[in-house]
Order: structure tokens, then C-alpha cells, then sequence
């Protein structure tokens, strides 16, 4: 219906009677309430985007990266003191954890090819680009040092190669701690204090309980105390991370998988310590509760990570507070 | 501070400065982006923010319009609904260029690489899909394309292609209100300077520019914008630093705790030696001990150099 008579003329004429005229019906009720901005975000979103990596295939690889290094360095230890079986154990295990590392790195890149497209360049600004390096200069020492133990074919070679892999592993184990680290995500990028000895303690106590679980009781004794001194260490600073940190750490201290890291660890180190020369069962249980225990320390430290990265509050407030400090400390002077 | 933070952009820097106050929400930018990059699609959702369901910036999204409502005046402007304050914030939001740009930092392959002209871009022929540019990035801008046989990174280029032939980036030629300029980062900064004065003296007092400090955390965007409230009301981090920063400091950390786990193993292994720990005469013991010392004392050694 038109509002206006046009006429023969070609002049318009507004009718009076319209009825519908703006605000004649009284102030308009209150739109039912729609997704408001929250104050202080973007309508909640995260300002970060979420880290593109798996569960499965990262933290896996933090904590096979941390077994496999801690594990070559526990064998070179044990060669040297003459516990060939000991040392023999931990090869094997050490070749077994760089293998599935490189399984998950490569399955978290797509293709194995692709793995060479790192080669093109070194780094120092890329913890991954240095990690690349690390992982092909140890990888193949790994790999001789079980082969010839295992073989006993070359044991000069082997020897040579057992004391280079026990030299590089600790940067194998620990240089994950700076992948991670090296990030905007909150939780992970403010724990970088702590967060290279949390990961050595928690690769040294795997590393002592697959030494414990494969190795015969007599001669575990180092892998009993390398992985009390490892769940000491990780607890440590798994500790000293989360009071550092502030509201920050509220991630990291909600997750029960971290909780159960820490529980499993040190049930296992003071196990292994009390009961793991008397006992090969209980030897075996100590070992495979650290294991599970650094297993659960990597997968809680990426959850954490995740959820630090996934709320907004975690990316802002610490920004504003360090934005009104400086303010204040400017007013000062 | 090492590394390629001291990198020099030469001359010729070029940049986009967002005026957010004439932004009329209108996606122009969006589209053009898509159309020139051909950018695949990002996603049909309905999310009920407002008139925005791009939602973010990320792989398949190089530019990004934000719109927020607030009940609250826009200077001296009358919003028309009675007598109820209304103001409608609209933004588009884009790869920030950064001075310091994490990704380009902590790209394992150098896909991502610094141009002539001082952007940022990926080489998706030379990128391996590894994602660490994803969570390095303090602004959440690129993200993983993901495909059949692992996917690569993405993100704006600037339009580098458009650069190259002399044209300015679509985004800046399509924009109907001048929004998005583009041009020389020099100029675009005092620009914006002036800029700033005139909405300010129009009653604007939440005026600001958010990224054109040479002395932020990224060491100035090759992005800037002018903006009327708090960053991350528009979803941007109000302090963002790149995290490369504190690299020097984390590699410290992860040496001195490499060095702990060596002299940890060698303490565990040569405390005791197999065939003197149950005898254990003065000899052992005193070498034990001295083993332990060492071993300790490598530990303090490291922490110091630290």
C-alpha cells in the first residue's frame, strides 16, 4: 500500500492518516539480549590462534625426545662404569623412543620429505631449525651405538658412537623445553625459566625407569638414582613454575594430568630406590609408573599450553598488568 | 641482542595504516582479498557477534572486519535511538608486517622470508607444514592450510604480486572510505599523526594508534591502525611481544639444564661403581666422593655461568 496519491499531475501528496508513524507506539521494548562484546576481548575469542599441533604427535614427542636423549646419556654413563647390560638396555631404548620421535615429527609434517626441507638452513633463531640439527647428529649415533651393543660386531665404533649420542642427548632432551617456550602461548612462553629443567628431570626419571624395567636389578643402581634425582628436579620446578607465574599458572595447576605426572614420578623414584634392588617385579612397576609419570608431566605441560593459549584473559591481562606497571614506573620519574 | 632482531628493514618499507574511524563495516576488503589471492573459503557459520562471522584472521582469512556494539556516545555524534547512547566500531584487521616478526623467526625452512619491501611472506613451495609460525605469532594472524599430503601456512602477503607491478594491494583499492591506506610506512606514520589530532579535536577522546611505535615489542607493525577503544576490544593483544625476545635468555636455560642432566647421569653412574658398593673400602669411597664433587661442582659451574 503506498503512503502517497500520485496524481494526474504528477504532483505527490503525503497522506495524513497514516497510522504507523515512528515512536507512536511508545518507547521500543529492549531487543532480546544478543552476543555482547565481553568487556576486555573480542566476544571472548582468543587473540592467539591454537596451535595446529596434535596431542599425540607433539607431546609424544616431548616425551619420547626426552627418553631418547636422557636414555643415551644413562647408557654412556653405564658403558664407562662397566654395566654392559645396563647400557645395552638403554641403547635399545633410546633407538626404539628417536625412532617413534621421528615418527611423530614426520607424521606431524605430513610427509617424510618434508622432513629435509629443515636441512636447507641453520637457525639459532628456530629452537626446531636447531632441533633438526640435534636430532641429525644424534639420530645415527643412536642408532650405531644399539646396533653394535646389540650385534657386538665394531665395539670401537660402537663405543665412540655410545659416548657421542651420551653427549648430544641432554641437548636432545632439553632444547623441546625451548621449542615450546618460543611461542606467544602464554603458559609456555612465561614458564621458560623452569621449563628446560622440568623437561631434564622428567626425561632423566624416564630415562631411569626404562633402565630399571629392562635392565637386571644388580646393575640398575644408576637408573634407580638418575631417576629419583629426575622426579626431585621435575617437581621442582614444576613447583617453583606455578608460583612464578601468578594467575598465569591457574592452567598448569587445574590439570590433573600434570598432578598424576608428579604422583606417578615420584611414586615410582622412591620406589624404585627402596624396593628396586631386592625386587625385579617391583623394579618393573617403579619403572613403567616413571615412564607413565613423564608421559603424563609432557601431555599436561601441552594441554596446559592449549588452554593458556585458548582463552583470551590468559593472552591479555598479563599484558595489561605489564602495561600499567610501566605506566606507573613512568609517573614515578 | 643477537640474532636477525637487529635485522635493518632498508628503505622503501612500505605499510598499511587502518583509519578504523572511517570504517563503514562494508567487507570490501575482504572480498577483494579473496578474489585476488584467490584465498579458498574460510567457513559459513552464523556466530550472532554482531555483523562479523569471519570471526578471525587465520589461513584461509587475510583480512578481517570487526564489529563491536557499545551503548556509548561516539563524540559528538547522535546515534538516533531515542535517547540511548549507541556506537558501532568496525575495524579491519590484517597481517601486522612486524618489525620483529616471530614467524619469520622461528621458521625452520625460511619459507617465510623479509621482501624488498619489508613485509613478511610465506614461499609455500619451501614451507613444510611443521606449524610453529601458528602459536609464535602474538597477534593469532597465520595459520595452516590444510590439504591432501600435509597442509602449508598462510597468511597476507601484502598482495607481493600487485607490489611487484607497481598497483597497491587490494585490499587499499577497493576500500570505498580510505580506511585502508597503503603507502610508504614513513608517510603513513605522520599521517596518522595527524589524523589523530583531527578526531580527537572532534570529541573523540578515545582515540589512539596502536602499532605505529617503533619501540613496542615487535618493534613497530608495518600495520597500523587507528583505533577508538582499547585493542582488544577489537580483538588485538594490547602489548604484544615477540617472543624471539627471550630466546637468548631460554637458550641459557635449556644449556644449564643440558649441563644438570650430564653431570646428574655421570653422579648417578660414578657414585657407585659395580663391585665396590657393597665392599665399600676407603679408597672407593674417597673416590666416589670425589666424583660426587666434581660432578657437583660442574653443576655449580654451569648454573654460574648462567
Amino acid at each position: 500500500m503506498s503512503q502517497t496519491d500520485v496524481r494526474l499531475d504528477g504532483s505527490a501528496e503525503v497522506r495524513t492518516e497514516r497510522e504507523a508513524t515512528p515512536g507512536s507506539a511508545g518507547p521500543r521494548p529492549l531487543r532480546p539480549a544478543t552476543a555482547q562484546p565481553e568487556p576486555g576481548s573480542y566476544y571472548g575469542r582468543p587473540v592467539l590462534n591454537e596451535p595446529t599441533w596434535q596431542a599425540a604427535d607433539i607431546a609424544g614427542y616431548l616425551f619420547l625426545g626426552g627418553l631418547a636423549g636422557a636414555s643415551s646419556t644413562l647408557a654412556a654413563a653405564a658403558e664407562l662404569t662397566g654395566r654392559p647390560r645396563l647400557a645395552r638396555a638403554a641403547k635399545t631404548g633410546a633407538l626404539c623412543a628417536v625412532g617413534g620421535s621421528l615418527y611423530s615429527l614426520i607424521h606431524d609434517l605430513g610427509r617424510p620429505e618434508r622432513f629435509v626441507n629443515m636441512l636447507r638452513v641453520f637457525k639459532v633463531t628456530s629452537p626446531m631449525s636447531v632441533g633438526t640439527w640435534l636430532l641429525t647428529a644424534y639420530g645415527p649415533q643412536a642408532g650405531c651405538a644399539a646396533a653394535t651393543a646389540l650385534t657386538g660386531r665394531l665395539p670401537r665404533l660402537g663405543r665412540a658412537a655410545t659416548i657421542g649420542a651420551g653427549l648430544v642427548g641432554p641437548a636432545v632432551a632439553t632444547y623441546t623445553a625451548a621449542l615450546i617456550c618460543d611461542t606467544a602461548v602464554p603458559a609456555w612462553h612465561e614458564g621458560y625459566r623452569e621449563m628446560p629443567f622440568l623437561f631434564a628431570g622428567s626425561a632423566a626419571a624416564a630415562a631411569g625407569g626404562l633402565g630399571m624395567l629392562a635392565a637386571p636389578p644388580d646393575e640398575a643402581g644408576p637408573a634407580r638414582r638418575a631417576a629419583l634425582l629426575g622426579a626431585a628436579a621435575e617437581c621442582a620446578a614444576a613447583l617453583r613454575m606455578e608460583r612464578r607465574l601468578g594467575p598465569l599458572a591457574e592452567p598448569l595447576k587445574r590439570s590433573r594430568l600434570l598432578r598424576a605426572g608428579e604422583a606417578l614420578s615420584l611414586a615410582g623414584a622412591l620406589a624404585g630406590i627402596a624396593f628396586g634392588r631386592r625386587s625385579r617385579v617391583a623394579a618393573g612397576a617403579a619403572g613403567a609408573a616413571l615412564l607413565a609419570g613423564s608421559a603424563c608431566t609432557r601431555f599436561g605441560i601441552f594441554r596446559a599450553g592449549m588452554e593458556s593459549a585458548n582463552d583470551p584473559k590468559y593472552t591479555i591481562q598479563p599484558q595489561r598488568r605489564r602495561l600499567s606497571r610501566a605506566r606507573a614506573e613512568r609517573d614515578l620519574q | 641482542m643477537a640474532f636477525d632482531l637487529d635485522e635493518a628493514i632498508g628503505a622503501g618499507r612500505v605499510g598499511f595504516f587502518t583509519d578504523t574511524s572511517v570504517c563503514i563495516g562494508c567487507k570490501a576488503c575482504e572480498v577483494a582479498c579473496k578474489e585476488w589471492n584467490a584465498v579458498p573459503e574460510d567457513g559459513l557459520t552464523f556466530t550472532g557477534m554482531s555483523y562479523d562471522n569471519t570471526v578471525g584472521l587465520g589461513a584461509d582469512t587475510w583480512r578481517h572486519v570487526a564489529f563491536i556494539e557499545q551503548r556509548r556516545p561516539l563524540g559528538h555524534q547522535e546515534p538516533g535511538l531515542n535517547d540511548q547512547d549507541f556506537r558501532w566500531l568496525m575495524a579491519s584487521d590484517v597481517c601486522k608486517h612486524c618489525t620483529h616478526a616471530a614467524c619469520l623467526d622461528v621458521c625452520p625452512t625460511g619459507s617465510l622470508f623479509r621482501t624488498e619491501y619489508g613485509t613478511v611472506v610465506v614461499q609455500e613451495d619451501v614451507c613444510n607444514g611443521c606449524g610453529y609460525c601458528v602459536p609464535a605469532c602474538p597477534f593469532g594472524v597465520i595459520g595452516k592450510r590444510e590439504r591432501a599430503g600435509g597442509g602449508t601456512a598462510a597468511k597476507c602477503t601484502m598482495c607481493y604480486d600487485r607490489l611487484g607491478a607497481g598497483e597497491e594491494p587490494a585490499c587499499a583499492k577497493t576500500c570505498p572510505t580510505d580506511s585502508i591506506q597503503f603507502g610508504d610506512l614513513e608517510e603513513l606514520r605522520e599521517r596518522a599523526e595527524r589524523r589523530l589530532e583531527q578526531v580527537r579535536a572532534s570529541g573523540v577522546t578515545s582515540a589512539r594508534l596502536y602499532g605505529h611505535d617503533t619501540g613496542d615489542g615487535v618493534g613497530g607493525m608495518g600495520a597500523f591502525f587507528l583505533l577508538l577503544d582499547e585493542p582488544e576490544v577489537y580483538g588485538l593483544p594490547p602489548d604484544p611481544v615477540v617472543t624471539t625476545r627471550d630466546l637468548p635468555a631460554m637458550w641459557r636455560h635449556t644449556a644449564t639444564a643440558a649441563l644438570a642432566l650430564l653431570a646428574g647421569m655421570a653422579a648417578a653412574a660414578w657414585l657407585r661403581r659395580p663391585g665396590t658398593a657393597s665392599t665399600a673400602g676407603a679408597s672407593t669411597t674417597a673416590d666416589s666422593t670425589t666424583a660426587a664433587l666434581r660432578a657437583w661442582a660442574g653443576t655449580a659451574i654451569s648454573r654460574r655461568r648462567a
